[in-house]
């Protein structure tokens, strides 16, 4: 679970099920875990109105026990990206009463986040569990480029390769942490990199 | 008179009937300057000079925000309320000299929402008025359900409608005409939030439909003024200033405390903007909690009390004031 530091850093509670009409789910690998919790509390007849969105992790595991929930659909896909089109499409023919759950990497929330600001629902609408990895999407702040799973401090930008200070300075904007140079002063201290965020 | 409230000198430019039961009143300054910007939903607490008495009702501004050369108000006539209404029907003419405050909004827009839904219940139709002018002028998508209990009585409806045609949707209770509620709130493209205005009864029900059918609750907003009810009257002792007062059986329990000289901060005069909270220091009897905002909790542990719409009944009452 991420500690809470400044305002702007993200803090993540446990799914609950709520009131509507249809449920939206998207996770990826552990965040499977989450569903699973979460359906031993839900009424029964609740997953008949769900439709879930799965990325499994390197294991592959987790798959087996979401389909045993009988969502009305289920999509599984190899990367955040291939399953974008379909989240889009999903929110952009939703209507009121469609709530959504985000369970797994911050970086999975984040970015599915991203996509329901963009579609018009208010973050604190959005139930999310953090699950997993704490390995950290961030953008540097000088080239602007993204880089993914970034699990040490301080980490080099894949983009422009200047040495970045990972901060706690998060933009639901961007889905992304932000990086800043660490040795601008003078390029040739290093600081030891540690991999603190596993 | 009290913190929080910077008042207006303003003479009543205009007094027009718009029904049997509703009249609109026009505001301008008293120096010919605009007045303040306000948006839509904001409301104006006017001051009534009712022989000894003054009276301060909230009533929403009607007018379009891109119009401050005027405030328009209109008041449906209660003949069995506290008499502010009435005062207003009876005694309000053109040219008189009157007190208002500055606006203030505790039923604004969401900005952010891809579309509005407005719901409407007789009277309550005041602020949309405002709030449809000011999305109209920016291109704002809404839609407005306005019940009324006769098509006489569906004030300002012929305007709404010719102003935004099929945007405007009306139901007439004569006619059993009703909101197929669950339906039009399950129709709503995502991003889109609720507004309602109206009775309490009618408040009640769309803001539990909503919350059923998975609105969440940041999206549903509400305004409901809950006029002070009368009541038994009330000793009160007033700790902070050492004074002993009564609540006369019309009066609400804030305008008792004004009355003996002492100004708790206000704004909204009707139990939901939360400015005049205060402290009960002891207490031997009932509170009855009439406001929006205090939670549940709060009512039940008789530490604090809303005092422009809220009473009690007992033997002693000592608050901090």
């Amino acid at each position: 679970m991420a500690a809470k530091s400044i305002i702007s850093r993200p803090v993540y509670g446990t799914l609950s099920p709520q009131p509507g009409k249809h449920h939206l789910f998207v996770a990826d690998a552990e965040g499977a875990l989450a569903i699973s919790d979460l359906a031993a509390k839900a009424p029964s007849g609740f997953f008949a109105d769900a439709h879930i969105i799965f990325i499994p992790g390197h294991d592959g595991k987790h798959v087996a026990a979401l389909e045993a929930l009988k969502p009305a659909q289920f999509y599984q896909g190899p990367t955040f990206a291939s399953a974008l089109p379909r989240l889009k499409q999903t929110l952009a023919n939703a209507h009121m009463g469609l709530r959504l759950y985000l369970a797994g990497t911050e970086g999975l929330i984040g970015q599915a986040m991203q996509v329901a600001l963009e579609a018009g629902i208010d973050h604190t609408s959005i139930q999310t569990e953090h699950r997993g990895s704490l390995a950290r999407r961030i953008q540097c702040v000088h080239c602007k480029g993204i880089t993914e799973n970034v699990t040490t401090q301080p980490a080099t930008c894949s983009h422009c390769g200047l040495l970045l200070l990972v901060r706690d300075h998060y933009s639901r904007r961007l889905a992304a942490f932000q990086g800043v140079c660490i040795n601008a002063e003078d390029r040739s201290e290093i600081p030891p990199t540690e991999e603190i965020f596993r | 008179m009290s913190t929080g409230t910077t008042k207006l000198d303003v003479v009543v430019s205009d007094v027009v009937p718009a029904n049997e039961l509703v009249t609109r009143f026009h505001f301008r300054r008293r120096d010919g300057q605009l007045l303040p910007t306000f948006s839509g939903g904001a409301h104006v607490v006017v001051e009534m000079r009712d022989g000894e008495r003054t009276r301060l009702n909230p009533y929403s501004l009607m007018g379009s925000p891109l119009d401050t050369r005027e405030y328009t108000i209109s008041v449906r006539r209660d003949d069995v309320g506290r008499g502010g209404s009435l005062f207003m029907h009876s005694n309000v003419r053109p040219g008189m000299e009157m007190v208002i405050s500055y606006p203030v909004n505790l039923f604004s827009l969401d900005l952010r929402a891809r579309k509005h839904l407005m719901l409407a219940g007789g009277i309550g139709i005041t602020p949309f008025m405002a709030q449809t002018a000011q999305l109209a002028a920016q291109g704002g998508n809404f839609e407005l359900h306005y019940t009324c209990r006769t098509a006489s009585l569906g004030t300002y409806a012929d305007v709404l409608r010719e102003r935004y045609d099929r945007r405007v949707r009306l139901y007439h209770d004569d006619r059993d005409e009703r909101i197929e509620l669950d339906r039009l709130l399950s129709s709503q493209p995502l991003g889109t939030h609720l507004y309602v205005c109206g009775p309490s009864g009618m408040i009640g029900w769309v803001c539990d439909r909503a919350a059923a059918l998975g609105w969440p609750t940041e999206t549903v907003h509400f305004e409901h003024f809950a006029a002070p009810q009368p009541g038994a009257p009330f000793d009160v002792t007033l700790a902070v200033s050492g004074k002993m007062i009564r609540v006369d059986e019309q009066q609400s329990l804030l305008e008792a405390i004004e009355a003996a000289g002492v100004d708790p901060p206000y704004l909204c005069r009707g139990g939901v903007c939360g400015q005049c909270e205060t402290n009960v220091v002891a207490h031997d009897g009932k509170f009855i909690h009439n406001d929006h905002w205090l939670s549940e909790e709060e009512h039940r542990s008789c530490k604090k009390i809303m005092p422009c719409v809220s009473r009690f009944e007992g033997r002693s009452l000592v608050l901090e004031r």
